[in-house]
């Protein structure tokens, strides 16, 4: 059987689920005998080819994360919410009872113990942030959703699996954490 | 049962469940150490009927297990997919309303809605987030008062007019605008009677009303929910 192909990518989030990926240790071994990495930071290739699973991490925040998300479910077979900000925001969602140019205007201009004339980034490279931070459901369709923060390495190990095998995936009591 | 006969049968998931007049379907369940999942009955209380998580199927009509009495002979359907699956639609709608973000949430394993999301295999919000602005209330010197995961089960109202006899706390509002309020001019919890010894203090089952300073005593893992899942620990602890 050919190997599956899996693309996977951190959003607005903070690589602690890559992390946890690679807390599945040794079945890292097991795993490459199934898949291979295209896009994803373990790869350093920077677009998706046509996928079998697509493994997103983390909300959207910026204008980015949208065309990244939007890269991903156009090439992408299979797409997975992995972990707590892409299946609802998580931290990063947490400024979004407040107003953003004030979060800006405190972070980067008023706040105590800044070098003189700091101001906000407006580098044209810089992606722009968003109002608010959206779950990853809210822009594209998501097939499957895995929560925690992060999934553990043996949550994210039972999900793979099942999926790779053609089951529906079922993580049961010890696997399911929303933290 | 006869008119004058004070106890009977009915059938919940096709096992016969014994209940003695008067007690409601999930009174009688759980004292036959079935699960009916539910968030704002509690034991102790008037059942409140808000919530609806405890709707199950009587004769092939919905209703509340917490205010249906049980009947003789009634054939009640509990834990089977189609109404797991309405309670999981239940709970999406109620984690989108608020703001639960279990991560860094200190009730987090012993949050009785976390638990029941778990136990109905809720692997995502499915709907859109809300992200409602709810400041939380720091003033008390004892508790604190984080809104922004508050289920409306009025439990707290309950506990604080009924046994400790202070009415702390009131839902206000209506429909989607109805939120807990602190029944003091202010509206701070600081500028109330409210003590950390009070029934209402320990009622909460999700993260709104806290105790400071003791969140972490526990750690994540070895917390309520964390060994077993809620259908369990509920049951176990009718038996204690």
């Amino acid at each position: 059987m050919a190997k599956l192909r899996v693309a996977t990518t951190s959003l607005a989030g903070c690589f602690g689920c890559h992390m946890s990926l690679l807390d599945i240790d040794e079945r890292f071994l097991q795993l490459i005998e199934l898949v291979e990495f295209n896009r994803s930071p373990l790869t350093d290739i920077k677009h998706c080819d046509p996928c079998d699973i697509g493994l997103i991490e983390g909300g959207v925040c910026n204008a980015e994360n949208v065309h990244v998300l939007r890269e991903f479910r156009k090439n992408c077979k299979v797409l997975v919410a992995l972990g707590a900000c892409a299946v609802n925001g998580g931290l990063p969602a947490q400024r979004n009872h407040l107003d953003l140019h004030t979060i800006l205007e405190e972070v980067y201009h008023t706040a105590p113990g800044l070098a003189a004339g700091s101001q906000i980034p407006d580098d044209p490279e810089l992606p722009l942030l968003l109002n608010k931070v959206h779950p990853i459901h809210e822009v594209v369709k998501i097939d499957y959703f895995l929560p925690g923060c992060p999934p553990s390495g043996d949550a994210i190990w039972k999900f793979l699996t099942d999926l790779i095998a053609g089951r529906t995936p079922h993580l049961g009591h010890q696997l399911m954490h929303y933290d | 049962m006869s008119d004058d006969s004070q106890t009977g049968t009915f059938l919940l998931d096709d096992e016969e469940i014994p209940f003695t007049r008067g007690q409601t379907v999930i009174q009688a369940a759980r004292a036959a150490g079935k699960y009916i999942p539910h968030l704002c009955w509690h034991p102790d209380f008037k059942a409140h009927g808000s919530c609806k998580l405890c709707t199950i199927k009587a004769n092939g009509r919905l209703g509340a297990a917490c205010t249906l009495e049980a009947q003789d002979g009634m054939a009640v359907e509990n834990r089977t997919p189609e109404l797991d699956d309405k309670r999981r639609t239940l709970l999406q709608l109620l984690f989108v309303e608020g703001n639960h973000f279990c991560p860094s949430c200190e009730k987090s394993g012993n949050c009785v809605l976390q638990a029941t999301a778990y136990d109905l295999g809720m692997m995502t919000p499915h709907f859109d987030m809300f992200y409602p602005d709810r400041p939380v209330d720091a003033s008390h010197p004892d508790m604190l008062l984080d809104f922004n995961r508050c289920i409306l089960c009025e439990l707290c109202v309950q506990a604080s007019r009924d046994v400790d006899g202070k009415n702390v706390f009131a839902l206000s509002g209506r429909g989607i605008q109805s939120h807990l309020i602190v029944n003091a001019e202010s509206r701070r919890l600081a500028d109330t009677d409210f003590s950390a010894t009070d029934r209402a203090a320990s009622i909460c089952p999700v993260g709104v009303i806290l105790k400071k300073r003791v969140g972490f005593a526990i750690p994540i893992g070895e917390r309520t929910y964390d060994a077993a899942p809620i259908s369990q620990v509920d049951i176990a602890k009718e038996n204690t």
